[in-house]
């Protein structure tokens, strides 16, 4: 099942992708669609080529057949120089942060800012740099420190705050909470989370962590066997007899993150 | 977005109406226009179509810096303003510097520190290997023939081609520039001896040891800086490993047992190319040529040269490893440990030589 929901406006859309390195296949026939105003979560086991997925869709590996497009423009064969008015309108986020190491993580912040609207001037730069690492519930004092200096968690808020400098319309998460302590992670869902409500985004998610699942994501992705295999609610999902699927998440894990979430409900 | 004349009360002052869409897009605009309007100001944002928080700051801090009155704003606007109200926080983006003479003394003070501490440092890291060394003497059980010999490859092996073309190359330029400036007295036949001596003596050596050390110590001292980065050499530690006698000594013994195999490699190949140069151009034949070099070349000159290249070859292998095991925080100091090494040892490798060419002529190797 790789149902779409009726009113979706389409924002990404795979069809037909195919990827691999040398002899290994990675993805096969993959289809795949995210929908405007959605948090869509990106599962599946270790070299399922979740990131590949990622990759594939913002232009940073080239697929062997296919189709993506992304805000209605196709993205293959794009040059890094091309479709910038595309990539003016989407954010990302990386694993570990890619932040850049000789600036600070306000000058990180307006990376991107100086490139697509340089005559912003000094003043109003240095704001937008502020309220963005504010949003991104960083303590004041981190702007002027170098990403050498932050902890894990303050690395992932100071890629946020970089992902959401344009202020973009879709947003790109790279297993957001991974390596974060529980506490940390759950802050970091609830800061996604009141962040793509205010900010009205759309969002891709791809996640090993099963409380992020069910704690922000709309529909859930499931990589395996070279496709997604299905997409849908974590109750649709559950209803299928996949065994992967099954045993992510009715595995004694997937039922602890079941119970905190129905514990959340019932608060 | 046009100005509006004063409406109805006089009181009212300007109007300054947004429409359409407010983005980042037309921020610096949008600034500039707010900028220009006279106080006090009232913002119309009734015909907003669309606004992101980039257009809600700038009109968030014309409320805040000057009192503006805003109207019109509908709830999406609304809720951006609020947002932006929430995240107002000043955050500075460069670290304070302080400047002019305080900081140039306080940099002087650092790079002076640094050195002395750099100095000590690669000195105790001297005593770690000759401690290394001496426990693989006790325990020789521990030492890894396996890491030696795939560094012997890396290090000697793998650079004959290159050695081999450069001290080529070298050898032509000398006996050419040589050739040039003795025929101007006829006395061709000395560049056989120039060719000869300063190559056995000291090119071949020096040559080889600035290639080994562009080649092999930049490699030693980011691979230890790699590996303390991704913890690695931590991962050592705690399993009982030393990480001088798994990583340093096999390293510092190839390159010190290379170095002269290379360096002999070298001398030979620049009296080919010297050879070859005179032979074409000056017409001497190879069998005079290689009569002559017996002739001229004391073998004093081969023993200085081939004393010198294992010296050489510890100080860059020791210089590699000691500036990779100091790198401690992310991949930019990788680079900058690696340059360090480089430079680091070509110095010395030159500073002992002019020690070593001191030496050799007072105990009479003239």
């Amino acid at each position: 099942m790789t149902g779409v929901p009726k009113d979706c406006d389409p924002v990404i859309t795979v069809r037909g992708l195919r990827n691999s390195f040398g002899e290994q296949v990675i993805h096969e026939d993959l289809d795949l669609t995210v929908c405007r105003g959605e948090i869509l979560g990106v599962v599946g086991g270790s070299g399922t080529g979740k990131s590949v997925l990622m990759r594939s869709i913002i232009g940073l590996q080239k697929p062997d057949e296919g189709e993506v497009e992304v805000l209605g423009e196709n993205m293959i064969n794009r040059e890094e120089d091309e479709a910038k008015n595309i990539r003016r309108r989407w954010g990302i986020l990386f694993q570990n942060g890619a932040l850049f190491s000789t600036l600070t993580v306000a000058e990180n912040v307006e990376v991107p800012i100086r490139e697509y609207f340089p005559y912003i001037d000094k003043k109003l730069m240095d704001e937008i740099a502020s309220y963005k690492i504010a949003m991104s519930a960083l303590p004041q004092d981190a702007g002027p420190k170098f990403p050498s200096e932050l902890s894990g968690g303050m690395v992932k808020r100071a890629g946020l705050a970089r992902a959401l400098a344009l202020d973009p319309e879709l947003l790109f998460l790279d297993e957001p909470t991974a390596g974060l302590d529980p506490i940390a992670a759950a802050s970091f869902d609830d800061l996604i989370l009141s962040l793509q409500k205010k900010l009205d985004l759309t969002v891709f998610l791809i996640t090993h962590d099963l409380d992020t699942l069910y704690a922000i994501c709309d529909r859930v992705a499931v990589l395996a066997d070279k496709k997604v295999i299905a997409v849908g609610t974590i109750p649709e999902l559950l209803a299928l007899d996949h065994p992967w699927i099954q045993e992510y998440f009715n595995g004694p894990r997937g039922r602890a993150a079941a119970d905190t979430a129905e514990e959340h409900v019932g608060a | 977005m046009d100005r509006d004349p004063p409406q109805g009360a006089e009181e009212d002052g300007a109007t300054y109406r947004m429409a359409g869409a407010i983005t980042i897009a037309r921020a610096a605009t949008t600034a500039r226009e707010i900028a220009d309007e006279p106080d006090p100001l009232t913002i119309d944002l009734s015909e907003v179509r669309n606004m992101d928080t980039v257009g809600a700051w700038l009109v968030y801090r014309t409320v805040r810096d000057r009192n503006a009155k805003v109207t019109g704003a509908n709830d999406q606007v609304k809720s951006l303003l609020e947002q932006v109200a929430e995240a107002d926080k000043p955050v500075k983006v460069v670290p304070e510097e302080r400047g002019g003479f305080i900081r140039i003394l306080r940099e002087l003070g650092e790079w002076v520190a640094e050195a002395g501490v750099t100095l000590v440092g690669l000195l105790g890291f001297f005593g770690a290997t000759l401690i290394g060394f001496a426990n693989l003497v006790r325990r020789p059980k521990r030492f890894r023939v396996n890491a030696v010999v795939q560094r012997f490859d890396v290090v000697g092996v793998r650079a004959l081609g290159i050695i081999g073309l450069m001290s080529f190359l070298i050898g032509i330029v000398i006996a050419q520039q040589g050739a040039v400036q003795l025929q101007q007295f006829g006395a061709e036949i000395y560049t056989i001896n120039l060719i000869g001596r300063i190559t056995v003596r000291e090119l071949g050596t020096l040559m080889t040891a600035i290639m080994v050390a562009g080649r092999s110590g930049s490699a030693f001292a980011a691979q230890l800086g790699t590996m303390k980065i991704t913890e690695e050499i931590d991962a050592m530690r705690t399993i009982g490993v030393s990480p001088i006698e798994a990583l340093v000594i096999p390293r510092l013994i190839a390159t010190v047992v290379m170095m002269p195999l290379l360096a002999f490699w070298a001398m030979l190949m620049a009296l080919l190319g010297g050879g070859i140069f005179v032979w074409l151009s000056l017409g001497i034949p190879p069998l005079t040529y290689i009569q002559r070099l017996q002739e001229v070349t004391p073998i004093t000159d081969l023993w200085i040269g081939l004393i010198k290249a294992p010296v050489f070859g510890f100080i860059i292998a020791l210089a590699g490893c000691f500036q990779g095991m100091l790198v401690e925080s992310n991949s930019e100091e990788v680079g900058q440990r690696t340059t360090t090494a480089v430079v680091q040892s070509i110095f010395l490798v030159i500073v002992l030589d002019s020690v070593f060419a001191v030496f050799f002529s007072s105990i009479g190797w003239r």
